[in-house]
């Protein structure tokens, strides 16, 4: 894995500690990974096994309580709640598991939320947006609303809002775990096209073997520890659209 | 990001939960509104009031037989040696050597009475006056003429009437001077009607017939006679100047009581009130009042604010996870709470001016069911504003501010 070339993700020795009343339960215990740019990697593990925890660490949205994250050679750790918010906005782009978009809101206005906060010009914001929506498909869908679109059309709405800004890496907690099935091979699809195409970064979380394989790497993780780190050596092919 | 942007988000924010926008609103709306509406009706009481002292006519002191209460018990007084004023009286204290500075004076002798038209009958005072009469008490002729010296000295059954049986016994094409109608049963010309001066603190000053005082006395009532002189109800006395008052009071005593012979031990068996004992008596009562409205208006902004304060903390689970949303994305503390900061103030801002316009209405509307001159002022719409302004940016800042200070994943997580 030392081939030279900076990693994007360094994470070594990463704690995150959870204390419930009396108890200190920890839901990372020392998890080291390193991710280089144009990657596509899966993380696999039981749930409580701290994948996602780690998801939320990589992505910006929580801090570990010990270890040290790089994320393209700049450290992470120590930077205020504005700092990270300008990191989450620019260089991160991630997808959850409940879409998390704003209801009652139209496709492309949800699309350009990271861009507003970027101080993008409206102009500019409506372009990329557009873009973005084109990317995954949903040109014909933009002024619907959440509740207006199927789980998966709403994932693809998620996954366009996080490659507009054109970030170092998407990020996605079980992306596909709220989806059927053929939906869900959908937004694979959607990943190994951005990721062939565009050289994009991209790590998920998941607990099906079948999704997982369709990345190149797999990282399972247990117990709060990284127990597993394989490359795929034959990737399954997502049908393209 | 900009402050537009900023303002922009805000009202997209507003524009997409209309429903909540609406019951913010109305919180405000409501507390605004009923605190410049009760104001308002304070105010114009209050100038109600103050008009109607106006309308008296100015510098006067009025003048009763017998003790008015002055808050003791009922027993004290002493209504069996109480002799009537009369029109000696009267003269007596229009005789500058008696009592000077004085400037007019006017007896009354004034019974209810009926006052018959064609099929049209009702019930109305009938004030019998001297020429006097209008100067004093300030009235306004607007058809025809006053009652003259001539027909007091005739007891002439010459009438004039006030601006309510103008109305109610003549339709608005007839001509009423030159006519006639009967008061208890007696006919009598009209010559003239009074201008409208609005309803008085000793009842309507409208509802009145005015007929000469010696035709009162004597031919339609049988005023009673006492110490050779015929009883009046009142004696109205016009001082020349506000400063003579407390002298002139002072005067009319001592030649009532000489004239009624009342030794120096006994109470007065008259009573003497100047228009400034009455506007104290009034100002308690209006004092009153005012506490009353405003305690009313203080509760309903009180209301309006907790309607507010509900509203805006009943959406923050919502509105969590927004916050969680919008940070995951790149969001900023700063830019979140510049958010929710437009939001109030365009909420609180339209809510006042609904709320305002609200408040307005409903002054109009008293205005004209209770002919109540209402007045919105300034400082009422300042001070139900301000309230509810804060109310609403506190409400809707505070809980944004502890949001905005959870890290994303804790704010998704919220329910």
């Amino acid at each position: 894995m030392n081939d030279g070339a900076v990693p994007l993700i360094d994470a070594r020795d990463l704690v995150k500690v959870y204390r419930m009343g009396e108890i200190e339960v920890c839901a990372l215990c020392g998890a080291s990974l390193q991710v280089r740019p144009g990657e596509m990697v899966a993380i696999m593990g039981a749930s409580g096994s701290g994948k996602s925890t780690l998801m939320n660490i990589l992505g910006c949205l929580d801090v570990p309580t010990r270890g040290q994250y790089l994320l393209e050679g700049t450290p992470v750790e120590g930077l205020d709640d504005d700092q990270l918010a300008e990191i989450r906005g620019r260089k991160i782009g991630f997808v959850f598991q409940s879409f998390n978009l704003l209801p009652r809101t139209s496709a492309l206005n949800n699309v350009e939320l990271p861009l507003i906060y970027a101080g993008m010009s409206r102009r500019e914001r409506r372009e990329r947006a557009e873009a973005a929506l084109q990317a995954v498909g949903l040109a014909d869908r933009m002024h619907h609303r959440p509740n207006e679109l199927s789980g998966g059309q709403q994932q693809r709405v998620a996954i366009a809002r996080a490659l507009v800004n054109q970030p170092a890496i998407i990020l996605a907690d079980e992306p596909t775990g709220n989806l059927d099935s053929r939906s869900g091979e959908e937004i694979m699809g959607i990943f190994q096209q951005l990721n062939a195409e565009r050289g994009m970064t991209i790590m998920f979380v998941t607990h099906e073997p079948d999704i997982a394989r369709h990345t190149q790497r797999i990282v399972r993780i247990a117990d709060g520890r990284i127990v597993d780190d394989q490359p795929v050596t034959e990737p399954l092919r997502a049908p393209g659209r | 990001m900009s402050l537009l942007e900023s303002a922009r988000i805000a009202l997209r924010a507003l524009a997409v939960n209309k429903l909540r926008a609406v019951l913010t609103m109305l919180g405000i709306i409501i507390g605004v509104g009923a605190v410049i509406a009760l104001l308002s009706v304070g105010y114009g009481f209050e100038d109600y009031i103050s008009q109607q002292f106006a309308g008296l006519g100015s510098n006067l002191l009025f003048v009763f037989p017998g003790q008015l209460d002055q808050g003791g018990p009922p027993g004290r007084r002493t209504t069996a040696r109480v002799q009537p004023l009369t029109l000696g009286d009267a003269e007596a204290i229009a005789d500058p050597f008696q009592v000077p500075d004085v400037a007019a004076v006017a007896a009354e002798y004034s019974r209810q009475g009926t006052v018959v038209r064609g099929g049209r009958e009702r019930s109305t005072q009938i004030v019998g006056a001297p020429p006097q009469f209008q100067n004093v008490r300030n009235f306004t002729v607007i058809e025809g003429e006053f009652i003259g010296q001539d027909q007091v000295n005739a007891r002439s059954r010459v009438a004039v009437l006030g601006a309510k049986p103008a109305r109610e016994l003549f339709d608005a094409d007839e001509y009423p001077i030159g006519q006639t109608i009967k008061l208890n049963d007696v006919p009598f010309r009209v010559i003239g009607v009074l201008a409208e001066k609005g309803g008085g603190a000793f009842g309507n000053q409208d509802d009145i017939i005015v007929i000469p005082i010696s035709t009162a006395q004597t031919r339609l009532f049988k005023a009673p006679v006492s110490r050779g002189a015929l009883a009046v109800s009142i004696i109205y006395v016009q001082v020349a100047s506000p400063e003579a008052m407390d002298q002139v009071a002072d005067r009319v005593t001592d030649v009532l009581r000489e004239r009624h012979r009342i030794s120096f031990r006994d109470d007065d068996d008259f009573s003497i009130i100047s228009q400034s004992d009455l506007i104290q008596v009034f100002g308690n009562f209006t004092a009153v009042f005012t506490v009353v409205l405003g305690a009313i208006a203080g509760i309903s902004l009180v209301v309006g604010g907790i309607g507010i304060m509900n509203i805006m903390l009943v959406s923050v689970t919502e509105r969590t996870r927004e916050i969680g949303i919008r940070k995951a994305v790149g969001a900023r503390r700063r830019d979140i709470l510049l958010q929710f900061l437009v939001e109030a103030i365009v909420l609180s801002m339209i809510g006042g001016a609904f709320g305002i316009a609200f408040g307005y209405l409903c002054s109009i509307l008293v205005a004209n069911l209770a002919s109540l001159n209402t007045v919105v002022r300034a400082d009422a719409i300042l001070l139900a504003t301000t309230f509810s302004a804060a109310v609403g940016l506190f409400f809707g800042i505070y809980p944004a501010t502890r949001a905005a200070r959870l890290n994303p994943i804790d704010a998704l997580r919220y329910e």
